[in-house]
């Protein structure tokens, strides 16, 4: 029995992780100096989650993948460019800070009331995926609100593996301490899954994928709500960057059996 | 004045681990009234183990139900035990477990949640904690008007609680729990001779990509570097972390390290593992890939790269040579 399931990725932007990022002080709170400007991509973890979703989608005829992002909408569209050619979704956009800095209360509500604007939301077809943290808070906490808003208390973070079973019940693998994994058995819809890396690799570029998303992606950004997202009541004393640059002694030519020996005598001490 | 809750779960042997011991001695050293709630099977023997802590009580919820790190129980468990004890700051351990529940115990709670957090300081009334953001490139001190705050501590970031064992008295707390539809049916880990993550380990082992590069016979020797590598973690007890690029590898069908997975990669999308030192060999890279020995505190490479980004300002030492043959005699030395 194949169940046609309505998968719901929670996702947002993140600067590009080779973008030197530098914290600056902004009337509202924290902010990241010339944010605007920093190139952006999806999430990782939320990357992950969305080739999760297509690939179980693509497994249980019927399905459909939804991406619910909240982001100021001009950036998004510029990272939907690239995302669209990846995975077929329909984008329902939020617009609003896609900032570390920010509320995850606050996200996490936007991300639940736009997730029930969508039209025939069937709770037992429904599977919110999302990344088990962001790049930018990186909490672990958006996740679950959602999941609470949407009264859902089968939850799993840190997951690499979903397993559907004939039956529509489902195991889920979830890291945790020590390089291992939890193995647990869900009844079946709807729950909850924060991904970790999972198991596929980055889809190639398809851009006849790219040309039919798009023709939703467009009226969806056009249609995006402005969103009021802060972190009230949250006060920052400072933010800033490490101060770890070290004196690195560079040892060159010296034979492998003497650092070998200098190794293991650091190593021992 | 705070009224203070940290809640900790037991492990298989009904005992306290060191995260929750952390968690412990971080609510303790916040002034305020001080309770402390175990989940779990049994839930005695853990609070005998803390009995001399200091708590002006310990609620308790038992059972078999949870046994289990499972949302459901684990949420409403936590969300009974603060409703008791009436707190306005909850401190857990930001353990697998409580990782999982922490932001929704608070929004049951009409709270909020700060995770990952790496210290509370508590001056006057004020109550601070660190945390990282974007991947641990930015470290910020931050303060919340919101209560209940619940707070998730990193284990590895205080001195565990040393606290007499004795006879405590405890207070059952009743949880109304919901349908339970998931069950936990078990734990998945490698073989043990290829178990490489060790979080208890002195050392932190960093492979990069370069082990499975062409060297300078013009030929990769990917199973000699497998071997290499295994046989340093079974010699050191090691704990083995690596770049992404090289766990990347296996979805780009290359020649891959078999024992190698994401869970053993560190950086951006990875773990920042907490070691007292840290061997990286053959990485190479810039400022994002190096947030993953963050807190590595003794560090030392090995590359045929002097400039390289992993290394450069980020080591205490870089040998600048074939990390193959260091490592080949090293494993002889060890044996």
């Amino acid at each position: 029995m194949s169940i046609a399931y309505q998968i719901v990725v929670c996702g947002s932007l993140v600067p590009d992780p080779l973008q030197t990022l530098e914290p600056v002080a902004a009337p509202t709170g924290p902010s990241l100096k010339n944010e605007m400007m920093l190139p952006a991509v999806l999430d990782p973890w939320a990357g992950h989650a969305l080739f999760e979703a297509t690939h179980l989608a693509k497994n249980n005829p019927g399905s459909k993948v939804y991406l619910v992002s909240l982001a100021p909408k001009a950036k998004l569209q510029q990272v939907m460019m690239t995302v669209a050619q990846k995975a077929p979704f329909e984008l329902l956009a939020i617009d609003g800070p896609a900032s570390g800095f920010t509320e995850a209360a606050d996200v996490a509500a936007a991300l639940a009331d736009a997730i029930k604007t969508i039209p025939g939301l069937d709770l037992s077809k429904l599977l919110v995926f999302g990344g088990w943290e962001s790049a930018s808070r990186g909490a672990g906490a958006t996740m679950q609100l959602v999941g609470e808003k949407l009264g859902i208390t089968d939850q799993f973070q840190g997951v690499d593996q979903l397993t559907v079973a004939a039956d529509g019940s489902f195991e889920i693998l979830e890291r945790i301490e020590g390089g291992k994994h939890q193995v647990s058995k869900c009844a079946g819809a709807p729950a909850v899954l924060g991904w970790a890396t999972g198991n596929l690799p980055e889809p190639p570029n398809n851009p006849q994928v790219g040309m039919a998303n798009m023709r939703t992606i467009m009226p969806a950004l056009q249609k995006a709500k402005p969103s009021k997202i802060g972190a009230e009541g949250v006060a920052f004393a400072s933010v800033a960057l490490p101060k770890q640059q070290r004196q690195t002694r560079i040892v060159k030519d010296m034979s492998a059996d003497d650092i070998a020996n200098e190794i293991i005598a650091w190593i021992q001490q | 004045m705070e009224n203070i809750l940290v809640i900790v779960h037991t492990e298989a042997d009904g005992a306290l681990a060191k995260p929750a011991l952390e968690a412990l001695a971080a609510g303790r050293n916040i002034s305020g009234t001080f309770a402390v709630g175990i989940i779990g099977a049994d839930t005695q023997k853990a609070a005998n183990q803390i009995a001399g802590c200091g708590a002006a009580k310990f609620l308790t919820v038992t059972g078999a139900e949870f046994a289990q790190p499972r949302y459901a129980s684990d949420a409403a468990a936590a969300e009974a035990v603060a409703k008791a004890a009436g707190a306005g700051i909850i401190i857990v351990p930001h353990t697998s477990r409580w990782g999982r529940v922490a932001a929704g115990i608070a929004a049951r709670l009409g709270g909020r949640a700060d995770t990952h957090a790496t210290g509370i300081a508590n001056a006057g009334d004020k109550i601070t904690i660190t945390r990282w953001y974007y991947r641990q490139r930015m470290e910020a001190q931050m303060s919340r008007a919101q209560r209940p705050w619940l707070i998730a501590l990193d284990p590895g970031c205080v001195a565990p609680l040393a606290a007499a064992a004795g006879t405590a008295t405890t207070t059952p707390v009743t949880v109304a729990l919901p349908s339970l539809r998931t069950q936990v049916t078990g734990v998945k880990a490698p073989e043990a001779s290829q178990q490489t993550i060790r979080p208890d380990a002195k050392l932190l082992f960093v492979a990069g990509a370069g082990w499975t590069k062409k060297q300078p016979d013009g030929a990769t020797h990917v199973p000699e570097a497998a071997e290499l590598i295994l046989g340093f973690l079974n010699a050191s007890k090691a704990s083995l972390g690596s770049s992404k690029s090289l766990v990347d590898l296996s979805g780009e069908g290359q020649a891959v390290l078999p024992f190698m997975s994401h869970l053993n990669q560190i950086g951006q999308t990875g773990s920042t593992p907490r070691h007292p030192k840290g061997l990286s060999t053959c990485c190479h890279g810039e400022e994002p890939h190096t947030v993953g020995w963050r807190f590595i505190n003794e560090r030392r490479a090995i590359s045929l790269d002097p400039n390289c980004g992993w290394a450069r300002g980020k080591a205490d030492v870089l040998y600048v040579a074939d990390a193959f043959a260091v490592m080949r005699k090293i494993n002889e030395i060890l044996k």
